[in-house]
């Protein structure tokens, strides 16, 4: 028998892969986590607090708590996901050595480092990052990403945000498959991104990682419209646990996801779902707090 | 010849795109009637539990075992195949569809960062098959008329019990199709 080998590149993607046509929940304690994988979460996002409460309360928002995050990995046996801050690949070191599945390098936190992202290469842990356009994304890519996410307006209940960034790098990777081989260079060089992965891109006509949205999806429909835009899954922060009846809605929006072109199906489900969060018009909100403008 | 790949969640994509490339029309199933013009079903790798659940919700569970009866040919993979086990250590809760009779293990071989990629030699194929594990189930005990097709350190890693096919490891995330093509000869159109 050959040598077995762990932590490669493949076991990470192949990993994402699974995740398709799922919802991942941000929960904030045990009991929430529970609740999520009752309701059919592929994978949990532990983290202190959701984006709507950092956006209330302000402050530093940083990894969480080792013993926070252990007491999620017990409590469930579906795939932990936990936040570290831009750039901070020490809290990346320590998320892995808890035994953390996916590590989210996420702008929700406040970022540790404000010109360079980690080298997602050095860890055996899969990462997924965020990315408003094709650029962001194959650059992160190209530090080793094994999953790609829009941003999004994370904790505004806003979809408008994700909708932007889904079809910002869905629409580029199209003019990237449809365009003259002599193009891609300067394409390449316009957008900030590696050559190399434009010319998969201009290949294969998709990303070479999956693709979620996230950041303000809060309903069902919101859900089934990210899927129909073309997403891979779905990303759950605030929508979930800021809403009336967390247990029935985020059962409504696993349904949604792999029913999502069934309008019947999702009109059934979102039915009687109680108060969904409270939203944020994303152009009220002064530039400085705007959490799709970090990370470079 | 249609092959039915269950799209209620996971790596039902890479399925369809393998039996496309044998020249196999594949319909995605999500809804118990969409069983009705296949010949053959491909549960694939994900997240168990949320398959368990989404099965469940509209009935597939049922039309699935009734499919099975009908001796046509069903494949799980990874999570396919913890679907398809009669029994599932330490989770007797979790919904499974029971059509084949073993005990797995979920997540058996440790959390992602053990997940690995190893060459396995597999029953009646000439060379050696690049197979990647992801959180994998281990079978702990097979039955009687279940037949050892791959192992992996002693654990059986690809078993066959009549027409149903059960891997751990995921033969879709690689460009080797030997495995889909097996599928199709020895147990789709031997029908």
């Amino acid at each position: 028998m050959s040598e077995t080998i762990i932590g490669s590149t493949k076991v990470k993607t192949g990993f994402a892969e699974m995740f398709k046509g799922g919802v991942i929940m941000d929960v904030v304690n045990p009991e929430q986590a529970r609740i999520a994988e009752d309701a059919g979460a592929t994978a949990v996002m532990a983290l202190e607090r959701v984006p709507a409460d950092i956006r209330r309360e302000g402050g530093v928002s940083r990894m969480s708590n080792p013993e926070m995050v252990e007491g999620i990995i017990d409590a469930v046996s579906i795939p932990v996901m936990a936040k570290v801050r831009i750039g901070h690949y020490v809290e990346a070191q320590i998320i892995e050595s808890l035994g953390v599945d996916f590590v989210d390098e996420s702008e929700v936190l406040t970022p540790a480092d404000e010109a360079y992202h980690i080298y997602k290469h050095d860890f055996k842990v899969p990462f997924v990052c965020g990315a408003t356009n094709i650029g962001e994304a194959l650059r992160r890519i190209a530090e080793g990403a094994a999953m790609i996410r829009t941003k999004g307006e994370a904790g505004t209940g806003n979809v408008v945000e994700a909708v932007r960034h889904a079809r910002s790098v869905l629409g580029s990777i199209k003019s990237i498959a449809s365009m003259p081989k002599e193009e891609l260079m300067t394409f390449a060089k316009d957008h900030g991104a590696p050559y190399d992965l434009v010319l998969y891109v201009h290949e294969h006509a998709k990303l070479p990682v999956v693709n979620f949205a996230a950041g303000g999806v809060a309903t069902p429909a919101d859900a089934a419209l990210m899927m129909q835009l073309g997403l891979d899954g779905v990303f759950v922060g605030s929508g979930i646990f800021k809403s009336g009846d967390p247990a029935k809605r985020a059962q409504a929006i696993v349904k949604a996801v792999t029913h999502f072109d069934n309008p019947d199906i999702l009109a059934d489900v979102s039915r009687n779902l109680g108060e969904a969060m409270v939203g944020i018009n994303i152009d009220t909100l002064p530039e400085e707090e705007l959490l799709a403008k970090r990370g470079w | 010849m249609n092959i039915g790949v269950l799209a209620v969640q996971g790596a039902f994509r890479e399925h369809k795109l393998a039996f496309e490339d044998l020249g196999s029309k594949v319909i995605e199933i999500r809804l118990p009637e969409e069983l009705d013009n296949i010949d053959a079903l491909v549960i694939p790798g994900g997240e168990s539990s949320t398959m368990a659940k989404l099965m469940k919700n509209y009935g597939l569970d049922i039309a699935i075992n009734e499919f099975k009866a009908s001796e046509r040919a069903i494949w799980g993979t990874c999570a396919g195949a913890i679907a398809i086990a009669s029994e599932i250590n330490d989770f007797p809760e979790q919904p499974r569809l029971s059509l084949m009779d073993m005990t797995v293990d979920r997540n058996s071989y440790g959390r992602q960062i053990a997940s690995f990629e190893v060459d396995l030699e597999i029953e009646s194929f000439e060379e050696g098959f690049h197979a990647i594990f992801i959180r994998a189930p281990r079978i702990l005990k097979i039955g009687d008329r279940v037949k050892v097709l791959a192992t992996y350190k002693n654990d059986p890693v690809m078993v066959l019990e009549n027409k149903i096919l059960a891997t751990v490891f995921h033969p879709e995330l690689t460009q080797d199709r030997r495995i889909h093509k097996y599928f199709i000869e020895k147990l789709v159109k031997n029908s």
